[in-house]
């Protein structure tokens, strides 16, 4: 690991001045040598991994644990929920309105990593993380995503890569949280330094790698995340969050599944979001399978003819075609553990 | 025997057998010199007992020193540049940017180009330099400032395409390693990258065959599994003018000191090996390794102490690692389930190593008159195999003990009532008949028979481990004059806790406690001790330290004889006292028999002598007793057929180590053999990209090894098995609560599902696969 600065800026302002880099442009910036640049750091567990690689060799980290009011989670407008960036994955996992409210994003989050890396990783950074293809990881392997010229995954050892849109990078989007905030239609706000305000869906804010090979989101240089916004969610959805890991301590999922259904008092299906992670370079819309279920009592059949329609357009590696009755199975059990 | 004659033996009587079947006695001829027989285990106060760990609170406090942490004044930091290449020939190599960095005391080159006997890398993570510098951090920049110009070799990773003779050549018949430690024949023919076949035979195979009613055949795949100690493999080297002294992670100190003494041309008398702390070893840390003499030789260039720890990576790479295997089994029987022929067919891979055979189970577990065997070690271009916990019989466990499931289902017969016929072991059949019980082997279900996608299944399989002795294994006990006592040996706790069990065994003899006896071991310059590896450290050292404490307790009887007017032949040690057997009245306690020493202190040496009825092997410094160890597993497993997840829920291992001296530590240590076991079984893979020949899990995180939500509950139970072998009458535990376990799993596995696996690890990936689960082809619509 590099020597590096440490700054620890009090408002949003003077961070996100500082702040002149993306982690993602620092690590394709300068691959052999300390740079110049200074990057954001929230919990900081990413950044660790990234630092001790020496793939990201920054000049200076400003750290956002000081600035006040990043780390709390309060009632918005009209139901909806504020979870500021900062907030770390533990107090997510165990805040009573998550619980209540968005229990599949609680769930999610309570499985995620370790219990030591919860208590310190935070929301912003888990949705910020840089993928953990083992190829992107190793300094060896200048990839696509670092800036080379060649997908090492796609012809190598690709068990644990996307099976949908993942050519010319076949990486799975990190982030499990993620799985679950986009079927919950999540916002998340992004501040610069002269406090200009975005508010994008999320979902609009990740991209995939035909939009841009190097970056996993739109963030800006000079931006910080500073929230995500929960909208409320009507009292007739029921939903339901799966992961499947080798392990179940410490580990990354293999495949995991995010369903929101509208149901009738008779379980009929009024919409349905059916999203799956660990599938594709960003959280992967089931279309066909929510189109299955829509307009559908929930049963069953039903919930297995969906699971087999999740995989619609799966284009499978040589490793992970194993994926495909994962991915068929998690959709099945939580469209019922959703309806219950 | 002609030894009745010998005036240096006498004739005892000890307990022999199986407690729980009942016992018997046998008689031995026993050396003058040596103790007189121990009771069972019933009869003993300390020996047998729970005893807890000495150094338990320290190790769970921090306050124990492992390598990493020894910090002597002055010390440098030592790192190691490694090929980034599979296969390459250094063809220049520029320290000198290195060598002016200002925190920089010494570089050393240890693949000079020009010899291509030094000059060939053979596999990613081969050291090509090392550097010494006052911190990590001026190492690191050190190591990016060497130029290498490497020039790039064909390679090969996968050991099937290594076997083809179009394959890229590894070695060629001059470079290729000739010998093996674990004593490979090394006259074996090498052709391309096979080397072998090593054969046995017994019997007429043909023949055998022939008179099968039933013959089943399968192939077996095993993976290559690392060495993931918690402490990664590390030293401080302190090379001064007057001697060597090496601090290291070590099974071995007398061995490590033999290989530095050789290596650097040093006296033995001037090289002390030392280890406080140690974080497990599990085969690979036997040695002095290539992190070692690279330590050293920065440290004797530098002229100041040298620390070198490998790190996560580095132990991935070049720390070595259980090899791969390929099994081809046939298996004849008649209908009645005696086996009348066994063909085995091997192929495994260490990387660039030896020692890739699949061991004695298929050889040596069963009664079979007709045996042939063929086993080939592949070399390809991948980081060494080394010894890892039972090698060879952990990855030919997992074939045999398969096949012969297989073979009790062609024979319609109960895989335990097989094994009960041709299995010749009466350790093993009371294991079999305990662990059935236990596991409740009785409401077995026929395989796949749960309905629904989450099936259970039972399934058992056996461990074959030699009993193995060193013989050149010493101990010395000490009593001071205030009455304390020490025990002193370079025998190594590598975390199993030998010191405490010899503290045990040194109380029971002075009628002390555990807690009253102090345990100086891992230090080379008391009396050699035994290397931990081959589970064979307490059936080493514990019967010299009892011979030692008996012989000082002797000469202690002989001053209280004086002391209290009463013969030395009714004197006992008992309750901190020494009195007279009969009449517990006429006594004085130890410490005032101690306070009358003319010394400060007192104390004898003594060395491992033979097994008492003499042993099956013996061969330099190491022997085998005439019993082989044992060992039953029995696993309940869970299968989730939608998503190919395995879950191991229960374990029963019911082993086998002689006398136990100690359960509770016994115990962990038989869990941590099972946990080894479904680490194999489930999760643990080496990774090697096949087009860059670069690990791509070389962490803990892609690596994966079991945890706490994977574990199975765990029931052990242990066999007092007494034979009259030596002073202590124990063997060790270490290797057979490992072999038996995946074999045990898959069979489960089998029981639940109906398919079996033949290949491990048994991930969702392969379950599914196995299921016909897996569609071939993209999914595109």
């Amino acid at each position: 690991m590099n020597r590096f600065a440490w700054a620890t800026p009090r408002t949003i302002s003077e961070a996100a001045a500082a702040a002149t880099t993306l982690v993602a442009d620092a690590m394709s910036s300068d691959p052999t040598g300390p740079g110049v640049v200074t990057v954001l750091k929230a919990g900081g567990i990413d950044l660790l991994d990234l630092m001790k690689e020496t793939l990201l060799m920054p000049a200076t980290l400003v750290n956002l644990q000081q600035i006040p009011g990043l780390d709390s989670i309060h009632p918005g407008e009209g139901g909806a929920l504020h979870l500021g960036s900062m907030v770390t994955l533990a107090t997510l996992a165990s805040h009573p309105l998550v619980r209540q409210r968005y229990p599949a994003l609680a769930d999610a989050v309570s499985r995620s990593a370790s219990p030591q890396i919860r208590n310190v990783a935070t929301l912003g950074g888990n949705l910020l993380q840089r993928p953990r293809c083992w190829y992107f990881r190793a300094k060896e392997h200048h990839c696509l995503r670092k800036g080379g010229d060649h997908c090492f995954a796609i012809p190598g050892e690709n068990q644990y890569h996307a099976i949908f849109d993942n050519s010319p990078c076949a990486i799975v989007h990190p982030s499990t949280a993620a799985t679950v905030l986009v079927a919950l239609n999540a916002t998340v706000e992004l501040i610069d330094a002269k406090g200009t305000v975005r508010r994008p869906l999320l979902v609009d804010f990740f991209g995939p790698p035909d939009q841009d090979i190097m970056r996993e989101n739109n963030l800006k240089p000079h931006e910080i995340l500073t929230a995500v916004l929960l909208p409320a969610v009507p009292a007739s959805v029921r939903m339901a969050h799966l992961k499947q890991g080798e392990k179940d301590s410490i580990d990354w999922p293999l495949a995991d599944v995010a369903v929101l259904l509208d149901l009738t008092p008779d379980k009929m299906c009024k919409s349905a979001t059916v999203i799956l992670g660990a599938a594709a370079p960003v959280p992967h819309r089931a279309e066909a399978a929510e189109a299955a279920l829509i307009g559908k009592h929930i049963d069953e059949d039903i919930a297995r003819q969906a699971g087999r329609a999740a995989l619609n357009g799966a284009t499978p590696l040589s490793h992970n075609a194993y994926k495909l009755p994962l991915f068929e199975t998690l959709v099945h059990r939580a469209i019922l553990a959703a309806a219950g | 025997m002609t030894k009745l004659a010998d005036e240096t033996l006498r004739t005892e009587i000890f307990p022999y057998g199986i407690a729980s079947v009942g016992l018997s006695q046998v008689k031995r001829q026993v050396p003058l010199d040596e103790p007189p027989p121990l009771p069972p285990n019933d009869d003993l106060l300390f020996i047998g007992k729970p005893v807890p760990r000495q150094n338990g609170r320290a190790m769970v406090t921090g306050e124990i020193h492992y390598t990493a942490d020894i910090n002597l004044p002055g010390m440098l930091y030592g790192r190691i540049l490694r090929s980034p290449l599979p296969h390459a020939e250094i063809q220049a190599i520029d320290i000198s940017a290195a060598e002016h960095h200002p925190g920089v005391r010494s570089v050393i080159i240890l693949s000079p180009p020009g010899d291509p006997q030094t000059a060939v890398l053979r596999y990613v993570g081969a050291p090509v330099a090392a550097v010494a510098a006052v911190s990590m951090a001026a190492a690191e920049e050190a190591l990016a400032l060497i130029r290498v110009s490497y020039k790039p070799l064909p390679f090969v990773i996968d050991m099937d395409e290594a076997r083809k003779p179009i394959a890229p050549l590894v070695f060629d018949a001059a470079s290729a390693p000739g010998g093996h430690p674990a004593g490979a024949p090394s006259a074996l023919p090498l052709n391309g990258n096979v080397r072998g076949p090593s054969t046995v035979s017994r019997g007429e195979v043909v023949q055998g065959f022939a008179q099968a009613d039933v013959i089943v055949e399968a192939e077996y795949r095993t993976q290559v599994q690392t060495h993931c100690c918690m402490e990664p493999h590390g030293l401080v080297a302190d090379w001064r003018a007057d001697g060597l002294t090496v601090y290291i992670s070590t099974q071995f100190t007398a061995g490590v000191r033999h290989e530095l003494a050789e290596a650097f041309e040093l006296p033995l008398s001037r090289v002390r090996v030392v280890v406080d702390g140690m974080g497990g070893g599990f085969g690979s840390k036997s040695m002095l390794g290539n992190y070692g003499r690279i330590a050293v030789g920065l440290s004797r260039k530098a002229q100041a102490p040298v620390r070198i720890v490998l790190t996560r990576q580095e132990e991935q790479m070049d720390a070595g690692n259980r090899p791969a295997t390929w099994q081809h089994l046939r298996i004849g029987a008649k209908h009645d389930g005696s086996l009348t022929a066994i063909s085995l067919v091997s192929y495994g891979t260490a990387g660039v190593g030896l020692g890739a055979g699949v061991g004695n189970v298929a050889e040596a577990l069963y009664t079979c008159p007709n045996f042939e065997s063929a086993q080939n070690d592949v070399f390809t271009d991948a980081g060494p195999g080394s010894a890892m916990r039972g090698p060879g019989n952990t990855p030919g466990a997992f074939g045999m003990e398969q096949a012969i499931d297989e073979l009790a289902e062609r024979l319609a017969l109960d895989p335990v009532a097989l094994r009960d016929r041709i299995d010749p072991s009466p350790r093993r059949r009371e294991e079999r008949r305990i662990g059935a019980e236990k596991i409740g082997w009785q409401h077995r279900h026929v395989p796949g028979a749960d309905a629904g996608p989450i099936k259970r299944g039972i399934g058992m399989a056996q461990s074959i481990w030699a009993s193995n002795v060193q013989i050149n294994s010493a101990c010395e006990v000490r009593v001071l004059r205030d009455g304390s006592v020490q025990v002193l040996s370079s025998v190594q706790d590598i975390g199993t806790g030998v010191g405490t069990v010899l503290a045990q065994v040194v109380a029971e003899v002075f009628g002390l406690h555990p807690e009253d006896v102090v345990i100086r071991i891992g230090d080379t310059d008391f009396p050699s001790g035994p290397p931990s590896h081959g589970s064979r450290t307490t059936a080493s050292i514990t019967p010299p330290a009892r011979t030692a404490a008996w012989r000082v307790l002797q000469l202690l009887l002989a001053d209280a004889a004086v002391a209290l007017n009463a013969p030395v032949d009714v004197l006992v040690a008992r309750d901190g006292r020494i009195q007279v057997r009969d009449n517990p009245a006429k006594s004085m306690s130890f410490r005032d028999v101690a306070a009358g020493l003319r010394t400060d202190s007192i104390s004898a040496v003594a060395t491992r002598s033979d097994d008492y009825p003499g042993f099956r092997h013996k061969s330099g410094d190491a022997a085998q007793a005439q019993q082989d160890l044992g060992g039953v597993q029995f696993a309940q497993v869970v299968v989730d057929t939608e998503t190919g997840i395995v879950r191991v829920e229960r374990v029963v291992a019911v082993q086998d180590c002689g006398r136990p001296l100690n359960p509770r530590l016994i115990e962990s240590q038989v869990q941590g053999g099972v946990l080894m076991g479904v680490s194999y079984a489930l999760f643990e893979n080496r990774i090697i990209d096949q087009n860059t020949g670069r690990m791509v899990n070389p962490n803990l995180e892609e690596y994966k090894v079991v945890g706490i939500r994977e574990a199975p509950q765990i029931d052990v139970t242990v066999l007092e098995n007494y034979q009259g072998n030596s002073a202590t009458d124990a063997y060790g535990i270490a290797e057979p609560a490992n072999i038996a376990t995946a074999p045990a799993i898959a069979n489960a596995v089998y029981n639940a599902i109906g398919i079996r696996l033949r290949s491990l690890p048994m991930t969702p990936s392969a379950v599914l696969a196995a299921l016909g689960k897996v569609p071939q082809g993209n999914m595109t619509s």
